[in-house]
């Protein structure tokens, strides 16, 4: 049924219709929303059998949901940015169990400076954790998305990270077509582990695994991801079959068969680089886009397939990695290794920065013109970084960055100097 | 023990009575053939380990007391370490290990997925070393309490890092030699005025039940484990458990030194309820603390080579600790001040 909804709320219905039995809540900003919906339906009596726990910490989230998990429960929790962060070890713990804990990644930008808009750099941060990490493009991909996931968890023995952009997609309101109890229920079985935490049966989990051992359990790790490439497939396509519309999958492509310039992207950003694209062949430029929906595990193949013959590939980036330039970009580069095609990173959306159709469509301008450099910031204040960059040249004092701009400027904790 | 009891039929040496001079119902959980082995033999802790004594007991009479309906949760240390050599494993119940810090949460997550599939009557207990319990994971300790989940969480204090080579700990007592409080300097070993009253700091939660016991007497460790497992909610047993290897004491002294340890006044043993101290234990035979320092090569520093005390003011400032707490708790008349 369609409903005029925000999207962290139809999340949380999403989550609730996957019946999760164990369900932990601290809030971080633009996550909140998605926890309070869940919260509120199990205090409501909406959703029954499950265990709300407000935690203390998002390390402790992580660590309540692999508890509940060992013990054989359906274990659900979100968070964001420093809150990723602050859980990481446990993330990472989370993987290598293999324990399938579902967990929402409202994306955000990771300080300092402290910043609570949108981008990707979080995400990049568990890239190799051991998730199957899917990225959504839309409330409806993301509502759709967490019903897959607890099905791919489940079937793969892996955590799996839904990644919706935090405020684009988290605090939009639209139209979203909330799968039903009855739905979810035949899509989705029992949550039915191999090896829990029971008196009847004790097993030892999370023992010491040395030299002679680790390497095997590390391999089937890599082994269960290249699993999850086919698997992701099919459930999405099972989700088509059962719920009428597709959503997921490895990679989605639009008008990218006879494309001259393929953009790349993750995320909600892929809605304007569409529109973009509509308005460019409507001039003759030949653009294609592809959306990656599996960022862990890469869909090297399926993106290769989608990317085809394509000369110029550009990858728009909402994080980057310092030192070096684009995190997905590297891994499309490794995709298309045997072709041709002229590959740039562009790094936008940096914080929240709102990246307009112009800036895009002047990208791929310019990628068609073969004036596209490997790495572009866009968008960047070039008079600021420059001023900065010349005092640093000539001083070599340090600071923090963001304070030294302001310093700069003759302006130190809002004092005029 | 029936309090008619006149005749002593205590051990050589110790002031612990003899199980089988007890009636069968009194005897210790070890007494008994049909004991669960919890942790069963194999395991890898060193000779005379206080951390695998205590564990054993703790392990074993909670076992009997939830009639084996119990799930443990360990944090990473040596207890971990030395039990569970993949794909060798000691334990004899449900275990799961996660990490260092969060063995407190994954007990909540444990409890609460059990009671999600209407098993609340699988009990569930946590266990971990001091840095596991004091340090790196008081903050989900700290959460688990405020929020009173279903779970015993159990210290196994031996006062250091031991797992990674004797590193200080918010444990470590003062004018204790450890790896990174080196007994060098004018005031050698780990400071004064630090470190955490772990087993205070739990009453102050007001949780159902807290108790603190030791290695020497394992009748009385037992039966808080069975105490403990008649509360639901949170509860806390802070456990002295000697580490001969950090300490530097001899593996056939890990009793001994425990016992001297409450003996002496510097670790009172006793229980709380509902955030107030409902018994102690008494001191039997008070000894001055150079007689449990002096066994220990960590407060070396403090003694000359014939066992003279050679820092007075230092021994003193922990004869003082050890006075202030048989006060605080009663050690001498076992009324609690």
């Amino acid at each position: 049924m369609l409903r005029q909804l925000e999207g962290s709320r139809a999340v949380a219905l999403a989550v609730a219709a996957c019946r999760p039995q164990v369900v932990c809540a601290y809030p971080i900003t633009p996550q909140t929303h998605i926890v309070e919906g869940v919260g509120e339906l199990v205090k409501s009596g909406e959703l029954a059998g499950c265990e709300f726990i407000n935690v203390e910490s998002e390390f402790a989230a992580m660590s309540v949901a692999i508890g509940a998990s060992a013990a054989g429960s359906r274990a659900y929790t979100a968070t964001s940015s420093q809150g990723l962060l602050f859980m990481i070890e446990a993330v990472y713990n989370a993987g290598g169990l293999g324990l399938p804990v579902v967990m929402t990644l409202a994306n955000r930008a990771i300080g300092a400076p402290i910043n609570i808009w949108n981008d990707h750099s979080d995400a990049m941060a568990v890239r190799d954790a051991g998730w199957v990490m899917l990225f959504a493009e839309s409330n409806q991909e993301a509502t759709d998305l967490h019903i897959q996931a607890f099905r791919l968890a489940e079937d793969l023995s892996l955590p799996v990270m839904v990644n919706m952009d935090g405020f684009v997609l988290t605090h939009a309101t639209e139209r979203i077509d909330v799968p039903t109890q009855e739905q979810v229920d035949a899509f989705l079985p029992p949550f039915e582990p191999r090896q829990v935490l029971d008196p009847a049966d004790p097993v030892t989990i999370g023992a010491l695994v040395g030299p002679e051992a680790f390497t095997e359990v590390r391999f089937l790790a890599h082994a269960k991801q290249l699993q999850a490439i086919g698997r992701i497939g099919e459930v999405a396509d099972e989700f088509a079959r059962s719920f009428g519309r597709r959503s997921g999958g490895l990679v989605n492509s639009y008008r990218a068969e006879d494309a001259e310039v393929v953009v790349v992207a993750l995320g909600s950003i892929l809605g304007t680089i569409k529109d973009v694209a509509d308005e460019m062949r409507e001039r003759g430029t030949k653009v294609g886009v592809v959306g990656i929906s599996s960022f862990r595990p890469f869909p090297l193949e399926a993106l290769h397939e989608a990317i085809g013959d394509a000369r110029r590939v550009v990858v728009i980036e909402r994080a980057f990695s310092t030192g070096f330039g684009g995190v997905l970009s590297t891994d499309v580069a490794l995709a298309i290794a045997d072709a041709r095609a002229r590959i740039s990173t562009v790094v936008a959306g940096l914080g929240g920065r709102a990246v307009p159709e112009a800036t895009i469509a002047a990208v791929i301008e310019d990628a068609m013109a073969d004036r596209l450099e490997a790495l572009r910031f866009v968008d960047l204040d070039e008079g600021v970084v420059a001023r900065e960059l010349a005092r640093m040249a000539g001083d070599r004092r340090s600071g923090p960055s963001a304070e030294n701009v302001l310093r700069d400027l003759r302006t130190v904790a809002s004092r005029s100097v | 023990m029936t309090a008619t009891q006149k005749v002593k039929f205590y051990q050589v040496g110790s002031f612990a009575v003899g199980n089988r001079l007890l009636e069968a119902d009194q005897r210790t959980v070890q007494a008994d053939v049909s004991r669960n082995n919890t942790i069963t033999s194999g395991h890898r802790a060193c000779q005379g380990c206080g951390e695998a004594l205590g564990a054993r007991y703790v392990l074993d009479a909670a076992m009997r007391a939830t009639a084996g309906k119990l799930v443990a949760v360990n944090a990473t240390g040596c207890l971990e370490v030395f039990t569970t050599p993949y794909p060798e494993s000691s334990w004899q119940l449900p275990w799961v290990h996660s990490l260092f810090g969060n063995a407190a949460a994954v007990a909540t997550g444990v409890a609460a997925g059990l009671k999600a599939q209407g098993r609340g009557d699988i009990r569930v207990l946590a266990q971990a070393g001091d840095g596991g319990t004091v340090d790196i994971g008081f903050g989900c300790l700290s959460g688990m309490f405020e929020r009173n989940d279903d779970v015993l969480f159990v210290c196994y204090d031996n006062q250091a890092y031991m797992n990674t080579g004797v590193q200080r700990s918010g444990a470590t007592p003062s004018a204790a030699r450890t790896a990174t409080t080196e007994a060098v300097g004018p005031e050698p070993g780990n400071a004064f005025g630090q470190g955490k009253d772990m087993a205070t700091l739990a009453m102050a939660h007001g949780i159902d039940y807290v108790a603190t016991a030791t290695v020497s007497d394992l009748h009385d460790l037992e039966a808080k484990v069975e105490r403990a497992m008649e509360f639901h909610g949170a509860r806390y047993l802070h456990v002295l458990v000697p580490c001969p290897l950090g300490w530097g004491s001899n593996s056939s002294d890990t009793i001994r030194v425990a016992r001297l340890a409450t003996e002496s006044g510097l670790f009172p043993v006793y229980e709380a309820e509902h955030g107030s101290v409902t018994a102690a234990s008494p001191i039997r035979h008070r000894v001055p603390v150079e007689d449990y320092l002096r066994l220990q090569r960590r407060f070396r520093h403090l003694f000359d080579s014939q066992g003279a005390v050679k820092r007075p003011d230092i021994v003193g400032r922990l004869q003082q600790m050890a006075n202030r707490n048989i006060d605080r708790f009663g050690l001498l008349t076992n009324e609690v001040a």
